[in-house]
């Protein structure tokens, strides 16, 4: 069986980005990988899934109702895909939501982030303010690796898989920052 | 080599490399893009990797490097293989001496795309071998060798990869690089190429001749295989085939179909053991319409029998639903529901995107137009109401002209740069030509954005990054006898304004041409414009700036306020009836310009 991961979010939060880290930490510990994400026009600021199935050796996709983890940049997109989740699957998710432009432009209501948290519950979410640490990792663009290292307590991969693979899969500048903001993520997820 | 996680098209373009690819033409078009944007980064020396300005002289310049002796890869999208149907079809009788392939992707569920067409019903039409990947790491076989069996039958063969080949990962093994340079040259044989009637009926012929030797062949290399488990059968092909393997009870027999033709001979004996056939596929019932012919007596159930949706992808999920309705399977539990009632997400052109403010002012000056529009990032002014049409590349300018013609009133047409270049053209000396009365504006970013920002003619580098001449658009239209050409900046929203009105007011076909780049490419060039700010004590609430539809404009409370996202270009600060809107850190200016 695989260990089925949706990752979800805004387009150019860095979804992608987070895929291939889990994928090269499977690479790493020699497992089979599979993998599927959004490219073309729902890039645009659009909602974006990625699904990544750890010891996968079938297809790409991940049923409704059968990922064992959430892991979402958004709280709002956490809500949205909620129903990719088993039962007993779980949901780390960023705090933060970007307000979809349609809530102002045709003034459509919007679930609090309280609201949100509540109504994922039965998933006991672990909630973290992924761009606080990022922050003080040193960049705000850390935030999906900040996420990974929150994540990585839940992950059937090592930390050190996970690491090797942030090292392998960042710019080469910033790997401490990146080092950095995986272990503050790590500790929040604890 | 070591494994490595990759995404399919990645991993498809080293394929071509280790095939010995010499020759690489495409266009951009989603799911297929990645192909030529990776080649034009990684490709050995001696290997021409370019961006044709579209798929038919993508195709026809591959086909010429193939009849050179040397092996050419040809990339699209499925609807780009409608541009190159013509030299496709008559390409089958002229076959090829170096290996062609021709790169199809396909795009169930039409994730970014117009429809859902079939490249594998080009390929019984054009009767050309066609090959269709179950994985990634079969694509990546079967395009590797797909240019010597290309060789080995003397013609092209249609790859055809879907989505989620293209745009999946697994971890795969790639292999060395083919270092085979071959010697280019054109041996003149105008029976073979020169496709007089009297040569082509010789050449057709020759072409059905070839059918039962590639039926054969392809037999012989086993892409099509069966395994018989019990009296009930399932029959797949395409990435359909790896859900089936995932859900498949121990029982029942797969039949795996990665090649076309299939061997009717050897269809028939697999149905024949069994008592009834479940076909499972995406796209249209290509594989189903052989079992039906090959199965006799025994019963086929699949997309003509309503088992099979008959449009959209498929998943694991829905072939369990297949194989409960054919009694393979017990009916599976309804999954858990979508939460309701979420604000959607849907996609938006940037922050500071020019195509914004264009939209914005089309509406302005003409209220009650028709605004026929194109293939690009820019079919997302549908959200901002300036979009009435949209069916394939290049059709703004002649539906444009089309409605001019019989319904008349004010049309402006929307066209992206790429576009225009791509099939705009034609249309637009014959609107000239044809007397039409419209405003076509030219949406030009400089770059080809929607697929991943590759290059274009306008933007003066090749593919591989070679200086080329810089199409001047401008030009470009004068000579197609366009009298009345504008180039304007779209974030100068008072010129903008001005210049469609100035459009407003002329007859005929007239041009305007809104200049700028795209926001993603400044940014990624470091291009710094101060952000915007809302000066709260002055905003009056009213919502103006919110209209415009920007996703760094939001609402604080009861007054607007702009978010990190603000890329500068002061649009909204032109919009602000209040004049509420100014540069970061400055006074706003004392009030809206437009």
């Amino acid at each position: 069986m695989s260990y089925d991961i949706m990752i979800v979010g805004v387009g150019g939060q860095g979804t992608i980005l987070a895929s291939n880290i889990l994928g090269e930490a499977c690479v790493t510990e020699g497992r089979s990988v599979r993998g599927a994400e959004t490219h073309g026009m729902a890039q645009r600021g659009g909602s974006v899934e990625c699904s990544v199935r750890i010891d996968g050796r079938f297809g790409p996709l991940i049923d409704p109702g059968s990922a064992d983890l959430l892991l979402s940049f958004d709280l709002l997109e956490a809500l949205r895909y909620r129903h990719f989740l088993k039962p007993i699957g779980r949901v780390v998710t960023n705090t933060a939501i970007i307000t979809p432009t349609p809530v102002f432009t045709q003034q459509l209501p919007m679930p609090s982030p309280a609201e949100c948290l509540a109504r994922l519950a039965p998933f006991r979410p672990l909630a973290i303010d992924a761009g606080a640490l990022a922050r003080e990792a040193g960049s705000e663009l850390a935030q999906n690796v900040v996420l990974i290292g929150a994540a990585s307590h839940l992950l059937p991969l090592s930390p050190e898989s996970l690491l090797a693979a942030i090292e392998r899969s960042v710019p080469p500048k910033t790997i401490e920052l990146n080092r950095r903001a995986f272990e503050l993520g790590r500790a929040a997820g604890t | 080599m070591a494994r490595q996680y990759l995404l399919g098209n990645e991993a498809l373009a080293h394929a071509a490399l280790e095939g010995g690819v010499g020759f690489a033409a495409g266009y951009p078009g989603t799911p297929s893009s990645e192909v030529i944007d990776l080649l034009r980064v990684e490709r050995p020396a001696g290997v021409h990797v370019e961006w044709s300005t579209n798929e038919k002289v993508a195709f026809e310049n591959a086909l010429a490097a193939a009849w050179c002796g040397v092996r050419a890869l040809f990339t699209t999208k499925h609807v780009g293989l409608n541009v190159a149907a013509d030299p496709l079809m008559t390409s089958a009788y002229t076959g090829v001496t170096g290996g062609l392939v021709v790169f199809s992707a396909d795009d169930p569920y039409a994730h970014s795309s117009q429809n859902e067409q079939d490249s594998r019903l080009y390929a019984a039409m054009a009767g050309l071998p066609c090959l269709d990947p179950t994985t990634i790491e079969e694509a990546h076989a079967l395009l590797r060798d797909a240019f010597a069996l290309s060789e080995e039958f003397g013609l092209p063969v249609i790859f055809r990869p879907t989505t989620r080949i293209c745009h999946s990962k697994a971890d795969i093994e790639l292999g060395p690089i083919a270092e085979t340079p071959r010697t280019a040259i054109f041996r003149r044989d105008p029976r073979q190429y020169v496709v007089i009637p009297a040569h082509t009926r010789v050449l057709h012929h020759r072409l059905n001749k070839k059918q039962p030797r590639i039926r054969e062949r392809l037999l012989e290399l086993g892409y099509n295989e069966g395994t018989i488990r019990g009296p009930r059968a399932v029959v797949a092909g395409g990435i359909a085939a790896s859900y089936v393997r995932e859900v498949l009870p121990d029982d029942v027999s797969l039949f795996t179909v990665r090649a076309y033709p299939v061997d009717l001979e050897q269809l028939r004996c697999f149905c024949l053991e069994h008592e009834e056939v479940l076909v499972v596929e995406e796209g249209a019932p290509v594989v189903e319409e052989q079992v039906r012919q090959a199965a006799g007596c025994v019963r086929v159930s699949g997309k003509r029998t309503g088992h099979v949706p008959a449009e959209g992808e498929l998943s694991p999920a829905a072939v369990r639903v297949a194989l409960a309705k054919a009694g393979y399977l017990d009916t599976p539990p309804a999954p858990s529901a979508p939460e309701e009632g979420l604000p959607p997400r849907p996609p938006i052109l940037c922050a500071g995107c020019p195509h914004r403010a264009v939209f914005f002012a089309m509406r302005r000056v003409f209220k009650d137009a028709v605004f026929p529009s194109d293939i690009g990032c820019y079919t997302l002014g549908l959200q901002l109401g300036a979009v009435d049409t949209t069916i394939c590349m290049g059709a703004s300018i002649t539906v444009g002209s089309g409605i001019a013609q019989t319904a008349g009133g004010d049309v402006v047409a929307t066209i992206g740069d790429s576009t225009f270049l791509h099939t705009g053209l034609p249309g637009l000396v014959n609107s000239v030509y044809n007397g039409a009365n419209m405003v076509v504006v030219i949406l030009d970013n400089r770059t080809t954005a929607m697929t991943g920002h590759q290059p274009n003619p306008t933007t003066g580098v090749t593919a591989t990054g070679e200086v080329s001449p810089k199409v001047s658009l401008e030009a470009l239209c004068r000579a197609c006898g366009v009298a009345w050409v504008e180039t304007v900046d779209p974030y100068d929203m008072t010129g903008l304004v001005a210049t469609l009105r100035e459009a407003k007011g002329q007859s005929g076909v007239r041009v305007v041409i809104a200049k700028k780049p795209c926001v993603i490419n400044e940014r990624r060039a470091k291009v710094a414009r101060p952000r915007y700010a809302v000066d709260a004590s002055v905003c009056s609430g009213c919502r103006t700036c919110l209209r415009f539809g920007c996703p760094a404009l939001a609402l604080e409370g009861e007054t607007a306020a702009i978010t990190a996202l603000c890329s500068g270009c002061g649009v909204c600060a032109a919009l602000c009836p209040q004049g509420a809107i100014g540069r970061e850190g400055r006074p706003p200016a004392k009030g809206g310009t437009v």
